[in-house]
């Protein structure tokens, strides 16, 4: 990769650029838990948690581990675990 | 006045007694800006005024916006470059303090925004008159940095500063620095500009990438450790480039114009001075007038007028000091807390060369206070004692009134 100058960049980077390394905590779903009410997925800020054959399923890709699905979901079943990498 | 070469190509009976503000004006509509942007504050507001008035008049196609500050008088530009206009603003002290973020984010982003610097002092304690502590402040903003001796420099460095700043090996935005009421409110003589020979001097600004609703970029974007060193080395690169373009940029305007200032940097009063004084913008009047006096009584005085701040012109100055047995700058601005810039970067610029001759430096015309003939011939004589192995002080403040303090 060759540097832009000016630091122009395409629209749609991040599909290249994954941006969820900074992430120090990781949801963990205890999906036996989850009553599908999807206030995790609509509370994420990063819109990255999806329905993947029927369970809510974050994007590590993009999850920044900020833990806001965590302190929405009403049953607890999201917990914030400290990632070792 | 400029020296002999720059003034082979001035022809009397052509030339108008007018207001530096207005040639400058009148030289920045022959560059056809699309879009010009400033605040007004003294002393470039006449600049503006003359601007405006062209644009009101019909005379000027530009686009003129109106602001409320210089930061957004100069984020205007920052949007209307991207989107491929030739930009223009101006302004001075305060106003280009407020300008602080915006100056990284031109720069940063490669915008060939060209600004002139109406130099001034910088509150408090207030002062609306001349010295240059304003540009130097901003020494490090990525921007190259054109200093000025006359109206009719100022006014033929316009064009130049817009062929640099858009050169596509160099993209960098450009200062063309005169100092405020001294070249600002004079009138002088003054060959003015026209559109048809600076329009062959200048190309059209034509950008490779320019911001596009139909194909959108993002500009100035996000970069995270692991890049952000690169860009700020390529910017330096572009800065060295810069240099051997405003010697070319130099060359071709003479061509053109007949008027040639010597590239990066002027030497004036000979090869054989023992004494060189090192200066920038305006004073250099002074300093050549003082340099025919003493040269008159047998002193071997010269004088190296640095045109080009940044890039600094680091082996063209050791190149022009070769021969001097002491150095003295003389300048406007002082780093508070250690000497003058200029005279830092002089001696930085020495110390892994062949030359090892003593370095002086004096803060002068602070605030607007006159500098004259006795002022000069006082660091010549500070300069001479030095030579000898009498150096009182490495810097210091020439000419102060020790019965205020």
């Amino acid at each position: 990769m060759k540097l832009s100058l000016g630091a122009m960049a395409e629209p749609g980077s991040t599909r290249v650029t994954k941006t969820g390394a900074w992430r120090t905590f990781v949801p963990q779903l205890d999906h036996a838990a989850c009553i599908k009410c999807s206030l995790c997925e609509i509370y994420c800020p990063e819109a990255c948690i999806h329905q993947v054959d029927g369970l809510f399923v974050p994007d590590l890709d993009y999850c920044k581990g900020c833990g806001v699905c965590a302190n929405e979901c009403p049953r607890k079943a999201i917990e914030m675990i400290l990632e070792e990498k | 006045m400029a020296d002999s070469s720059a003034n082979a190509g001035l022809k009397l009976e052509s030339m108008k007694v007018v207001e530096g503000s207005y040639a400058l004006a009148h030289a920045v509509m022959c560059c056809s800006p699309d879009v010009v942007s400033a605040y007004p504050i003294t002393p470039q507001t006449h600049i503006v005024e003359h601007l405006s008035q062209f644009v009101a008049d019909g005379l000027m196609p530009s686009e003129f916006i109106t602001v409320d500050s210089e930061f957004s008088a100069l984020s205007a530009l920052v949007g209307s470059s991207v989107a491929g206009a030739r930009c223009y603003s101006a302004t001075t002290s305060q106003g280009l303090a407020l300008m602080f973020e915006v100056l990284y984010n031109v720069s940063g982003m490669r915008l060939p925004v060209v600004m002139t610097v109406a130099n001034r002092a910088l509150s408090a304690p207030l002062s609306i008159w001349n010295d240059h502590q304003d540009s130097m402040g901003v020494r490090d903003s990525g921007w190259i940095q054109l200093y000025a001796e006359s109206v009719q420099e100022a006014v033929d460095l316009t064009p130049i500063a817009y062929k640099i700043a858009e050169d596509e090996d160099i993209l960098t935005p450009a200062m063309v620095c005169m100092d405020g009421f001294i070249l600002t409110h004079v009138y002088e003589p003054v060959q003015l500009l026209d559109l048809e020979t600076v329009n062959e001097f200048l190309p059209p600004y034509t950008p490779k990438i320019v911001l596009d609703p139909k194909n959108p970029k993002t500009f100035g974007a996000f970069v995270d450790p692991s890049m952000f060193t690169e860009y700020r080395y390529m910017q330096c690169q572009a800065q060295n480039k810069a240099l051997s373009a405003i010697e070319r940029a130099d060359r071709e305007f003479s061509e053109i114009f007949g008027r040639s200032y010597g590239g990066l940097l002027e030497v004036y009063g000979g090869d054989d001075a023992e004494v060189m004084l090192i200066a920038m913008g305006s004073v250099s009047g002074t300093i050549k007038d003082t340099i025919d006096e003493l040269r008159s009584d047998g002193v071997k005085v010269g004088l190296t007028r640095i045109r080009s701040f940044r890039p600094f012109p680091v082996e063209a100055i050791r190149k022009a000091v070769a021969d001097a047995h002491v150095i003295a700058v003389i300048e406007k601005d002082v780093t508070v807390g250690n000497d003058g810039a200029l005279v830092s970067e002089i001696k930085a610029a020495l110390y892994n060369s062949k030359v090892g001759i003593p370095v002086i430096g004096f803060a002068v015309g602070l605030g607007g206070r006159d500098v004259t003939v006795a002022d000069v011939k006082r660091a010549v004589a500070k300069a001479l004692a030095a030579k000898d192995g009498r150096m009182d002080h490495e810097f210091e403040f020439l000419s102060l009134r020790e019965e205020l303090l």
